[in-house]
């Protein structure tokens, strides 16, 4: 089955952070989704994927969470497919596919957990997990994308900001760096070419995968504040009006800490950041409303508003 | 070598406006001095040799052996290289100067980065780290 039929209807796992802080990321995949024909079936009585706290301090814990919601997902529903949008989500699940397709030990732990927890244990290999920038590129394409457009984006300068879990640690995304078509652990570009079909003109960002200080935010919050500032500072002096995001962790991180550095240090930056999914719902002819951007701290409204966008 | 307080103070205070045709030499040197604190925080001597002409691609390569979480550097590490050369093309006036600003705000992120690991070496890794902190750790029973 070729990606464009694979990816039609998916089993949709939005992990904690889009019901919480992330969600107008939330919100406006989900009304990508439907103007685009892309089906969404929310993985049941999904768990914690692990995130940083659980892998940072036993790795095979995660593996067996993230393994659960991927048995939930293709064993009990009968999905090939599972997308999450949350970086940290995404990276999670395909680390566990790794580490149980490469360590015994992995998958000793994952079956005795689901065995003693009395549900079904997962095999590598039983389902694909994507992101949703995978579940958009491969599933509907520029030139579809291009031809769905009303309005677009007017040339709105965007810089493309993918965040380290994306790409990074490279051995557990096997399916990038593949030549012509794949994505790039070392220069990302499906989201630029996403906002590039809706109408962004997209600036030449140098930072698109550097650190945003996410993990450290509450033990070292100064670290984080400079490593964002640097950011934003970055996208601003490279002409971005914006900053498209594709986490829900670097959003909040790029949100949090522009409000912290005007407060605590008197730093001001104007760029504003937006999911790369409400941009795409706009430029598809939804409100800002519908895709949730007056819910996002940095209310980019303003900015669509200069160049007739919304 | 200087310390890590002193390179960032260096580099924030830094401007592209004036910036002389040596700046990228000065930062790129400022970026190698940031992998050499971490190589001696971490009782290594760092190297002289080059990679693909780059003193700071080797630096990294030796600063990453053993350390997944250190990778992270190594696109940092590249762009340097990659503004450091493209500065030495022809340029127009206005272009060499965006890109010398890009190339500060690279090395500028290195030092924040390496800076912030090198405080929170007991806190916990940066997110896209695979090392956990404690690796033994595996439920029981």
């Amino acid at each position: 089955m070729d990606k464009k039929q694979a990816y039609k209807k998916v089993a949709y796992y939005p992990g904690c952070a889009l019901e919480g802080s992330g969600h107008g990321y939330n919100k406006s995949t989900k009304a990508v989704g439907k103007k685009l024909g892309l089906e969404l079936e929310e993985v049941k009585n999904w768990n914690c994927c692990g995130a940083m706290e659980v892998k940072n301090i036993d790795p095979k814990i995660q593996t067996y969470l993230s393994a659960r919601v991927m048995n939930i997902a293709a064993n009990e529903m009968g999905h090939d497919v599972v997308m999450a949008p949350c970086n940290g989500c995404y990276h999670n699940l395909k680390k566990a596919e790794y580490d149980l397709a490469h360590d015994e030990s992995s998958r000793e732990v994952t079956d005795r957990l689901s065995s003693k927890a009395g549900h079904g244990t997962y095999e590598a290999g039983q389902i694909e997990t994507i992101h949703a920038l995978d579940w958009i590129k491969d599933g509907i394409g520029e030139d579809e994308l291009r031809r769905r457009v009303k309005g677009g984006l007017k040339g709105l300068k965007v810089a493309n900001y993918y965040g380290c879990m994306y790409t990074r640690p490279r051995h557990i995304f096997p399916e990038k760096d593949q030549g012509p078509g794949s994505e790039s652990t070392s220069k990302p570009h499906f989201m630029d070419d996403l906002l590039a079909a809706a109408g962004a003109e997209n600036v030449d960002f140098a930072l698109k995968t550097a650190c945003c200080g996410g993990a450290h935010t509450l033990s070292d919050k100064d670290t984080s504040t400079k490593l964002v500032v640097n950011i934003l500072k970055a996208a601003e002096e490279a002409g971005a009006e914006v900053i498209a995001t594709e986490c829900p962790t670097c959003h909040a991180g790029l949100e949090m800490h522009q409000v912290r550095a005007e407060k605590e240090f008197g730093i001001k930056t104007n760029v504003k950041m937006m999911y790369f999914t409400q941009l795409l719902g706009v430029a598809l002819g939804l409100s800002p409303r519908k895709v949730g951007i007056p819910e996002n701290a940095s209310d980019g409204r303003a900015a669509l508003r200069a160049r007739a966008i919304a | 070598m200087r310390t890590i307080a002193a390179i960032e103070e260096w580099v924030e205070g830094w401007s592209p406006e004036g910036a002389s045709a040596a700046a990228p030499g000065e930062l790129l040197a400022a970026a190698e001095d940031v992998l050499e604190n971490w190589l001696q925080a971490h009782n290594r001597t760092p190297t002289r040799k080059t990679k693909e002409g780059f003193r700071l691609l080797a630096l990294h390569s030796q600063a990453a052996r053993g350390d997944p979480s250190f990778n992270a550097c190594r696109e940092t590490c590249r762009e340097a290289a990659y503004r450091y050369n493209l500065a030495a093309t022809e340029l127009a006036p206005a272009e060499w100067r965006v890109n010398i600003a890009t190339m500060r705000r690279v090395v500028q992120h290195l030092v924040y980065f390496v800076g912030g690991k090198l405080r929170n070496a007991q806190l916990g890794e940066f997110c896209c780290a695979s090392r956990p902190i404690r690796a033994d750790a595996v439920l029981e029973g």
